[in-house]
């Protein structure tokens, strides 16, 4: 029945997100008819085709394969946030932990030479200590970990500058490249390359993060640890009174999500796809932009894998962009018309909700108006 | 001649989907005469003060006031009538002064700045008149539960109010507290206000109403003069049956002592004395204690300490002859003890998680339910809980898998005791467990405390309810300040010296 | 010396300002988290003022210009989050949020497309205004008074007075701290909430043309407002959501941020030889350290973060 499917939180869920994805689009449309009505049809569509502007489909793979190497980081970044989230944990230090995994990542692969997979704990290992603070600071001093989290941003950024001042080269602010430093720190390809008409930045880093997608959805889904985490969050006085520890809860959660966008540093980091300018003036955008990924997932870890997705189409899309009229920033402006819209999420899927009850009672009414009376509820 | 009416609620009918909360509802309140509304938990009462005060436009029917048809569109409406409540919650404002609640949404101002004064003048002028005293500069969170509810009457007098309505006013008053609030509405009666008194405490109705108007799930069954009617025809009225408010049981034949408690000290979130102050008891099996007392004397931090949720400042708890002073929540929870807390919201239920989710709460760590990876055993769960049901008899309206957030308020308390008494507990801490339930569920908890008690379990209740505190335990210990100022035997007590001692006025030596 | 006291002023004032419009927001229960963003939309409406102002406008006729286009902008991108949070019961932390990002990715597509109308080769989002911003300058000796300064105190003084003698302070505080209890005695919960969010939005785009007009004489709009948001927010954490307090926790942060700018003229600072880095540290170390101290006995407004709905009780 088409009723049922409405009902299913799952199917609503996605409709919702579409509802944000085509009002944001729209609204993009809007403000770029303002700027320039001339192009804006064709702007907004090339924002929607991304790597499909392109006519030969080698090429259309070769940009497909770098917009997944980009997509793999955001995912990350979208499961600290959703993963946090599940906790009650409003996770925005996720930028914060990002860059602090991108400043260990090449740290450790440029200065100390380690290979790939050891760059990639220690990217970890980072992102998850500064979740740690947060962590600590929320169980036993009752700073809101939204606040932490921001300062520990910019605290992060300045230190990843400083540090990998260490391994810039010479004449420019960019870091060194790590194939002519250390080539043991790439992420292996597996091959995985070839598929996307030779694009070197395609690596196994793409498979990992959509497996940690599923781990993330197992965890949270089917474990007794998901069932202690969901539980602190939803009531932490619960959770404290059947015995959990729900402090540790809170500190272990955002060590997860700290180790989780810390990995999203190194994946994209470790592929040698780009380099850090140490000038930085501001967080990069990747953890802000996981937090969009994250809602319009509808807060699923597969929903992740797909909104991900969409949200670094778009962003590389607005690349494309006509740039004697419009700017790259266009993208930028949808997505977080996109997240501003998935706030009114709740709402929509409280009026269908309210929709199907309408029309259900109507139907209840026609059928019989005497059972009423009964109603088992005391 | 026509009767005389301030207000009159003509054939109320208000639906919301699924249910009919008031269906064809009259209520005729006269001039100067107190008149009360009783009714069970859930019987439309709060729906039909709710349509009076304009926060629910009724799908039928009309309000008259002296007469004249009115129409109310929000509180400002019912204000303007001269229409005020004392609500069971005060709607008080708690780092504000009483004189700022009081005067809040009708404050005297010159240019939007205040002009306390006079507001100030007028209200010391009406606590004089009416024997209400207030310090008009306190805050509201550090004064007494009495004085605060004589704030919020004066908030309805420097409205002018001349229709008054108390909604379970006595709830969290002490006996004597009660006496005295009944002598403020006669007074205000008198004065010629008119008076609803919304209540489910058949002796306070029977005490001071000139009439009686009930209701029943929804539904208007009649109105009675008080003088000519009697408790158990209002009783059966309200319930649609004869109620057997006793609870019957076997006289105890207690054991070995269970819980012991020497000395126990916890301090106060509040203030810098201690909550609970040097407190000693036991409880032994086969017999259930009942911590008697006024919301707010140390019962909430006494039943903390015991569980674990807080930690002692001093003192020792022994259960089944371990030392569980330092122990943590989990082995409490695992070594003998259930607790069904106080707020089933805040700490009994996860309300986000299914109902079978709920029922292994304290147990979801067992090997039955989760297996050797730490995955969940999903099926155990669910045959574990579908057994619960069956057996306690929780009604929803999927089974196991309904949201815990969409059942009613009975039915959540029975998951709960299910989940803990289902535990097989030595000792069972039962903290208020039939608030806000019907008469129903209320007789189905009281006979589950006494079969605890007769399958030789130790049963420790904390109620604010007399009826409860009188009919249920076999020994009642009664908690004052923080302490522990008499033991009576419920047998022998009567109400009255039981008011002595929750108001403090009386007190004993106890030992444990 | 002089001039540690002139940034440190400065910087408070901004802190000030933003944080005045946090606490009312807040005082009125909705969080606002979006005050970066908002921060970002008022300085760019007073920067653009600035723009396209007429030369050889009077000193006055600017300051009221930009002062009066910032707070407006700030209002009317206020009430992005004030319809979400209030109407639609969205999660202020999302909304909010949304809103920072919104604001650094809005400003930046609105200042490029303009830039670039005017001169296709330009693609930079910057502004900008050196000469117009004079006006807001005068040189008392070697102590540049900014009249900011004094729009400022006057700010303070406002809130305080409209939060504690006025009629609309009293109902504001009521609806942050139990709406149920002020919808009983005819407050308009709703309205009062609007009226918070909106006044923050004023005092939170005044607060950004006064930040962006601190340093050089021009600004670039991707960089946003370097979390001066949520220092401000730590700043009313800190200040214990009372006026008087949230402006000497504001000194005392403006302080650290000014040491940032000018402790090359301290020679004892220069003697450390510390990275310029640190001192960009140094507001951000110095706010966690406060919060983890203060935050345990905070003594937020009970009902903020929480919608209201009328039909709960």
């Amino acid at each position: 029945m088409k009723k049922n499917l409405l009902k299913n939180s799952g199917v609503q869920s996605l409709l919702s997100s579409l509802i944000c994805i085509v009002l944001g689009l729209l609204i993009g449309y809007v403000v770029l008819l303002f700027i320039n009505p001339a192009g804006a049809g064709e702007a907004i569509a090339t924002v929607i085709k991304n790597f499909m502007t392109y006519s030969k489909p080698e090429t259309q793979m070769k940009y497909l394969g770098s917009t997944l190497v980009k997509t793999a980081p955001l995912l990350m970044c979208s499961l600290s946030i959703l993963f946090a989230y599940k906790v009650g944990l409003f996770n925005i230090g996720a930028a914060g932990q990002y860059c602090a995994g991108v400043g260990l990542a090449l740290y450790s692969a440029l200065a100390w030479q380690l290979p790939w997979w050891a760059c990639l704990l220690l990217a970890m290992a980072a992102g998850a200590l500064l979740g740690a603070v947060s962590g600590l600071l929320k169980a036993y001093c009752n700073v809101n970990e939204v606040i932490s989290g921001i300062m520990l941003n910019w605290i992060t950024l300045y230190l990843v500058n400083m540090l990998l001042t260490l391994v810039k080269e010479e004449t420019s602010p960019y870091t060194l490249h790590i194939s002519t430093v250390n080539e043991s720190a790439l992420i292996p390809s597996l091959g995985l390359g070839k598929l996307f008409t030779n694009n070197q930045y395609v690596t196994i880093a793409i498979p990992l993060a959509i497996i940690m997608a599923f781990a993330v959805w197992i965890v949270l889904d089917k474990t007794r640890f998901g069932y202690e985490l969901k539980a602190t969050g939803n009531n932490k006085n619960a959770a404290k009174y059947c015995g959990m520890a729900e402090k540790r809860n809170i500190i272990v959660t955002l060590i997860i999500g700290g180790a989780l966008a810390g990995m999203g540093a190194a994946l994209l980091y470790l592929t040698g796809f780009e380099q850090w300018q140490c000038s930085t003036s501001s967080v990069p955008g990747m953890g802000f932009s996981g937090i969009s990924a994250a809602f319009l997932g509808g807060l699923h870890p597969v929903g992740a894998v797909l909104s991900s997705f969409f949200i670094q189409h778009i962003t590389v899309g607005g690349a494309y962009v006509d740039k004697t009229m419009y700017c790259a920033q266009i993208s930028d402006l949808i997505s977080s018309i996109i997240i501003y819209l998935c706030g009114f999420v709740l709402f929509m899927k409280y009026a269908m909700n309210a929709g199907i009850a309408k029309r259900e009672e109507k139907a209840a009414a026609k059928l019989a108006a005497k059972t009423e009376e009964k109603g088992g509820e005391q | 001649m026509e009767q005389q009416y301030a207000i009159e609620m003509l054939h109320i009918t208000k639906k919301f989907p699924g249910i009919i909360a008031n269906d064809d509802i009259t209520l005729q309140l006269r001039k100067g005469e107190i008149h009360a509304l009783l009714g069970e938990n859930g019987a439309g009462k709060s729906t039909l003060m709710s349509v009076l005060f304009g926060l629910y436009q009724p799908e039928e029917g009309e309000i008259r006031k002296d007469g004249q048809p009115v129409s109310i569109k929000n509180p400002n409406d019912a204000n303007a009538l001269g229409i005020g409540m004392v609500h069971q919650h005060f709607k008080l404002v708690e780092c504000f002064s009483v004189l700022d609640n009081i005067i809040m949404g009708v404050e005297p101002t010159k240019m939007g700045f205040l002009q306390k004064k006079e507001a100030r003048e007028k209200v010391l002028a009406l606590s004089e008149k009416y024997g209400l005293h207030v310090d008009p500069d306190a805050i509201i969170e550090d004064i007494t539960v009495g004085m605060q509810q004589r704030t919020e009457i004066l908030k309805m007098l420097y409205r002018d109010n001349e229709i008054l309505i108390f909604d379970e006013p006595t709830a969290v008053l002490t006996p004597q507290e009660i006496d005295e609030l009944m002598q403020i509405m006669k007074n205000l009666a008198a004065e010629g206000k008119s008076i609803l008194f919304i209540s489910h405490k058949l002796a306070e109705i029977m005490a001071v109403a000139d009439r009686c108007s009930v209701l029943r799930k929804g539904k208007y069954i009649g109105t009675v003069e008080t003088a000519n009617t009697t408790m158990e025809e209002l009783s059966a009225m309200m319930v649609g049956r004869n109620v057997n408010f006793h609870v019957e049981k076997k006289p105890s034949v207690p054991g070995e002592a269970v819980l012991q408690v020497e000395h126990m000290s916890v301090a106060s979130k509040r203030s810098k004395e201690d909550a609970v102050k040097d407190v000693s008891f036991s409880v032994r099996r086969g017999e259930i204690v009942c911590i008697a007392g006024i919301d707010g004397n140390g019962q909430t931090e006494l039943v903390y300490g015991l569980t674990g949720l807080e930690p002692l400042r001093e003192g020792k708890v022994t259960l089944c002859g371990t030392d569980i002073t330092r122990a943590p929540i989990r082995y409490r929870n695992t070594h003998g003890m259930s607790h069904i807390p106080e707020d089933r919201h805040k700490h009994g239920l996860v309300l986000d998680y299914t109902l079978e989710d709920n029922m292994v709460l304290q147990r979801y760590f067992e090997p039955e339910f989760t297996g050797k990876a730490g995955f969940l055993r999903r099926d155990n769960i669910r045959a574990y809980a579908e057994r619960l049901i069956e057996q306690y008899d929780v009604r929803s309206g999927q089974g196991p898998i309904t949201h815990a957030r969409s059942m009613s308020g009975g039915n959540q308390q029975k998951a709960i005791v299910a989940r803990e008494i289902d535990k097989d507990p030595e000792l069972l801490v039962a903290v208020q467990p039939t608030r806000g339930l019907d008469v129903g569920a209320i007789e189905y908890i009281h006979k589950q405390l006494v079969a605890q008690r007769d399958a030789g379990k130790a049963v420790l209740l904390v109620s604010l309810e007399l009826d409860e505190v009188m009919d249920v335990p076999d020994r009642i210990l009664v908690m004052y300040e923080g302490e522990i100022v008499g033991e009576l035997d419920p047998k022998t007590a009567t109400q009255e010296e039981l008011g002595l001692y929750m108001a403090g006025a009386k007190r004993d030596e106890v030992k444990a | 010396m002089l001039l540690l006291l002139q940034y440190t002023l400065t910087f408070s004032s901004v802190l000030i300002l933003v944080a005045l419009g946090g606490c009312i927001s807040e005082r009125s229960g909705v969080i606002n988290l979006g005050l970066e963003g908002i921060m970002v939309m008022g300085a760019m409406g007073g920067a653009l003022t600035m723009r396209y102002l007429p030369e050889g406008s009077s000193a006055i006729v600017i300051i009221l210009a930009v002062l009066l286009i910032s707070m407006l902008v700030g209002v009317l991108y206020s009430s992005m989050l004030a319809v979400a949070a209030i109407n639609f019961k969205a999660d202020q932390t999302i909304v909010g949020t949304a809103l920072n990002m919104l604001g650094t990715a809005g400003a930046t597509v609105i200042v490029k497309a303009i830039n670039t109308a005017a001169n296709p080769d330009d693609v930079s989002s910057a502004v900008q205004y050196a000469i117009p911003k004079q006006a807001f300058f005068v040189k008392l000796g070697s102590f540049e008074f900014s009249w900011f300064m004094l729009v400022t105190l006057i700010a303070l003084l406002v809130v305080y007075v409209m939060l504690y003698k006025t009629r609309f302070g009293l109902r504001l505080m009521a609806c942050g701290e139990h709406p149920q209890a002020a919808d009983s005695v005819g407050i308009n919960v709703y309205k009062m909430r609007w009226a918070g969010v909106l006044i923050s939005g004023a005092l939170g785009g005044l607060g950004g043309i006064v930040f962006i007009t601190t340093g050089v004489s021009e600004w670039r709009f991707e960089n946003g407002v370097a979390g001066f948001g949520f220092l401000a927010l730590a700043v009313m954490i800190f200040g214990q959501w009372k006026p008087l307090r949230i402006a000497l926790s504001a000194l005392l942060f403006g302080l650290f941020r000014a040491l940032s700018n000018v402790y090359v003229g301290f020679d004892f600072l220069v003697a450390l030889n510390l990275p310029s880095q640190i001192y960009n540290m140094m507001p951000y170390i110095i706010s966690l350290l406060v919060l983890a101290f203060t935050s345990k006995k905070s003594r937020a407004p009970k009902a903020e973060g929480i919608p209201y709905d009328k039909g709960q009780r």
